[in-house]
């Protein structure tokens, strides 16, 4: 059993991807977002999520893939990575899946338009491949020197 | 026996006892000569000692005892109160400060105290060992009886009966082994020959063995002194046995003796029952509950919002009645849940009188702390934060504020140096200021300084006012110390302090006059966590300004607005203010062309105003402040968010960031 990991998978464009169920904390239907000014572009701004305050990242422009049109399938995925909380905004979000750890390998350098350091992997699955994302690396704001501008 | 349970009692206890023993030290070195203070200290250091002892720390207990066994002497007369006692005793007070710190977190507080022990133990041998053994008998019939009205009338009746009262002082062998048991088999004897009026130390101290090889009692009897010389004897294991007479002109003297004490002593019976008093009615609660609780009621305030919202929508009368109805009862449930929150300052106060005695020394100087406010309430998470820039900025006085005695002696000041810390209310905020008769700040040094750590040009400082130069000294990596010494100057200092004020909400301005002294000011909002705001619009978004930054709000016409070198201004009651468009700030998209920018909050911080340039206000709102989350930190003129009536999500303004 500990070589099975639970699997959350959403689309962006068409492609399949895949996280790691632990890191997700729900999954809710899109609501208006509050614009905060002086951020990153892929930075959409905050929600009220249950009296809580939550910071929105659109995925896609995170991962430079094309933007699609707006659908009512569109979610918001609420994850944690150690003590961030951030809501991506997915296409869809489709299953949960078990995977067998084994059949996860190193991805190559670039993959469905997305750059291998977002990546943790592939799963080979009986009839498809599946993108593990590597949300720590998604969410880290230096990793592209993204860094805000802050105008004195 | 389980001592888990009433370990936070004793840390609790334990805390309140070294801060006694701390002030009444200090209260001690300025009055040498008042026995009640040493009383006072030798009380708490004696209940410390049986909580210690009963908790099983036995390093506490014995560093206490050994204290105890000093101030006793003190007490006594035996032995003068001197720097060197002091000192000591208030190493002995940090040690023991260390070790109740050490068991809260945990740990065992053991700490290895031998020297501080074998300090004590030479303080309390050296001057008077010889004297000690030739003077016990004198000693000993000078032990002090304090008469209470009940105790004098016995004894007043007993002579008139033709009784005699005697002082019988009993002194153990020096290997007694069972000396509770030995005072006890006295105590039998005695009782059988007549009445024991009082015991030194008390019966229920004799009982436990708290005592030193002797006690003294006072005893109402018909025997003559020879025969209860004789009965004592009887006992095994006994040294010594003294009997004198005792007459109330005698205590009388002692009381008269005692005069001077006496006068301060009132003071402290009538408050220590009143501090009982008041402690029944109180209970301690757990921090995190009272935090709970508001967290609770920030969402009770949101959904009261929603609810005033939702009856402006229906308008229906009796709802709208309700909700107002409950509006002023939660702004009540708010202040008390505030006020639960509010701890005194005092709490952090307390540790400075040493703190300054000390670095006083060290360096030095001769400086008189003076404190005031020190009941002023604050907010629990800021009095955690707030210590240590006040540390700092007080290391500061008195390092480069205080001259040395022989310098302020030039410049015709007095030797001791006074510094002052202030705490008081004043509006939404508390003040707490700290404030030295130094030598001021320098400017030119400051000037130098900044220029050659390149946070100033040398044109630019010319221009500056002496107040925006002052201000220099909060930039980071500055320190106009010629020497670097242990206390500041490391230049680390000052920013640090000032980002942890910001951090809190507030600020600090410094005032100085050269020769004169300067004044350090913090400016802190009572709370954190729920802030009055005026809610404005911005296209389609809306913003929350905090009150407590706004001067006024006007309607601008187009032609009231300047240009001066491409930056808008306008004028605002005779001053020039800078206008700043939220619009173009926040780089909102103008979504509706006809919507007017002509709305204008003028904002401060300090004495410089700015206007901030909106669509148009909605009205003020009480608001809880949520933090917009560790992804999104340091945005720029933002600190932080709130939830509206509607759901929505609104920013909060941080205004510091946009006066410049």
């Amino acid at each position: 059993m500990e070589n099975y990991m639970k699997v959350i998978v959403f689309t962006l464009k068409g492609q399949r991807f895949g996280v790691d169920v632990q890191q997700v904390i729900s999954i809710e239907k899109i609501q208006e977002i509050t614009k905060v000014p002086r951020t990153s572009e892929f930075i959409k701004g905050v929600i009220n999520l249950r009296g809580e305050t939550i910071p929105i990242v659109d995925l896609k422009e995170r991962l430079e893939i094309e933007q699609t049109e707006s659908s009512p399938n569109n979610r918001f995925l609420i994850v944690q990575v150690e003590d961030v909380q951030v809501g991506l905004i997915v296409d869809s979000a489709t299953d949960v899946l078990d995977i067998n750890t084994d059949a996860i390998q190193p991805a190559p350098k670039m993959i469905g338009g997305v750059q291998e350091v977002f990546l943790q992997g592939v799963a080979k699955l009986e009839s498809e491949l599946l993108i593990m994302l590597d949300l720590g690396r998604v969410l880290d704001l230096e990793q592209t020197n993204e860094i805000k501008e802050i105008i004195e | 026996m389980d001592t888990n349970q009433y370990i936070e009692v004793f840390l609790d206890e334990s805390r309140e006892h070294l801060q006694s023993v701390n002030d009444n030290l200090l209260k001690l070195e300025k009055q040498p000569e008042e026995l009640t203070i040493v009383s006072e200290i030798f009380r708490s250091a004696h209940t410390l000692k049986g909580m210690a002892a009963t908790m099983g720390f036995e390093d506490v207990a014995s560093l206490t005892h050994q204290m105890e066994n000093v101030l006793d002497k003190i007490r006594n007369g035996e032995l003068v109160v001197t720097t060197e006692v002091i000192d000591v005793t208030f190493s002995a007070i940090e040690a023991l400060e260390e070790m109740v710190e050490s068991i809260s977190n945990g740990n065992d507080g053991k700490k290895d105290v031998t020297e501080l022990v074998s300090k004590l133990e030479k303080i309390e041998n050296g001057s008077s060992t010889h004297e000690l053994h030739e003077s016990t008998p004198s000693k000993t019939s000078d032990t002090l009886f304090e008469m209470d009205e009940y105790q004098s009338t016995i004894i007043s009746q007993a002579a008139e009966q033709g009784y005699q009262v005697v002082q019988i002082t009993v002194q153990l062998n020096d290997d007694c082994i069972l000396k509770a048991a030995r005072a006890y088999m006295v105590f039998e004897k005695l009782e059988n020959k007549g009445e024991i009026v009082q015991t030194i130390p008390s019966v229920e101290e004799i009982e436990e063995g708290n005592f030193e090889q002797d006690f003294s009692l006072l005893m109402v009897t018909k025997e003559t002194n020879t025969d209860i010389e004789k009965v004592i004897h009887s006992v095994s294991e006994i040294n010594q046995v003294e009997v004198s007479e005792f007459t109330l002109e005698k205590a009388n003297n002692n009381e008269k003796q005692e005069s001077k004490p006496e006068s301060v002593t009132p003071d402290t019976n009538t408050e220590a029952p009143q501090g009982k008093q008041k402690q029944s009615k109180t209970i301690r609660v757990n921090l995190e509950r009272i935090d709970n609780l508001m967290n609770l009621f920030e969402e009770v305030v949101i959904d009261r919002s929603r609810l005033e919202d939702l009856a402006q929508k229906l308008k229906e009368p009796e709802l709208t009645e309700t909700i107002e109805n409950m509006t002023r009862v939660t702004e009540d449930m708010q202040g008390l849940m505030l006020s639960m929150r509010m701890v005194p300052v005092e709490q952090v106060f307390n540790r400075f009188p040493r703190m300054v005695r000390g670095l006083a020394k060290e360096l030095e100087k001769e400086i008189n702390l003076e404190i005031t406010g020190a009941d002023t309430e604050l907010d629990r998470t800021v009095i955690d934060e707030i210590g240590d820039p006040l540390v700092h900025l007080i290391r500061n006085s008195l390092d480069h504020g205080v001259e040395s005695p022989a310098k302020r002696r030039e410049s015709g000041k007095p030797e001791e140096g006074n510094v002052s810390l202030r705490a008081f209310h004043s509006g939404n905020h508390v003040f707490i200021e700290i404030e030295d008769d130094g030598a001021g700040i320098n400017r030119d040094k400051v000037e130098a300084k900044a220029i050659e750590n390149g946070l100033l040009s040398a044109e630019h400082s010319e221009v500056l006012s002496d107040e925006e130069i002052y201000q220099l000294i909060f930039s980071s990596g500055f320190s106009t110390a010629d020497q670097i010494s242990d206390i500041s100057g490391r230049g680390v200092g000052l920013d640090v302090v000032r980002s942890k004020i910001e951090s809190l909400g507030g600020n600090i301005i410094v005032e100085s006059e050269p020769g004169k002294g300067s004044k350090f000011s913090i400016q802190l909002p009572l709370t954190l966590s729920i802030l009055s705001t005026l809610l404005v619009n911005v296209q389609d978004e809306i913003y929350a300004v905090p009150l407590s930054a706004i001067v006024e709000t006007m309607l601008l016409d187009e032609t009231q607005i300047m240009s001066v070198q491409g930056q808008k201004v306008i004028d605002f009651r005779g001053k020039v203010v800078p206008i700043v468009s939220l619009r173009e700030i926040f780089d909102v998209p103008r979504q509706d062309e006809s919507k007017e920018e002509n709305a204008v909050v003028i904002i401060h911080k300090g004495d410089k105003m700015a206007g901030l340039l909106v669509d148009s206000f909605i009205g003020q709102k009480e608001v809880v402040l949520k933090s917009l989350g560790n992804y999104l930190r340091d945005v720029f003129a933002i600190s932080g968010a709130t939830i509206l009536g509607d759901g929505q999500v609104s920013l909060i303004i941080d205004p510091n960031a946009l006066v410049k």
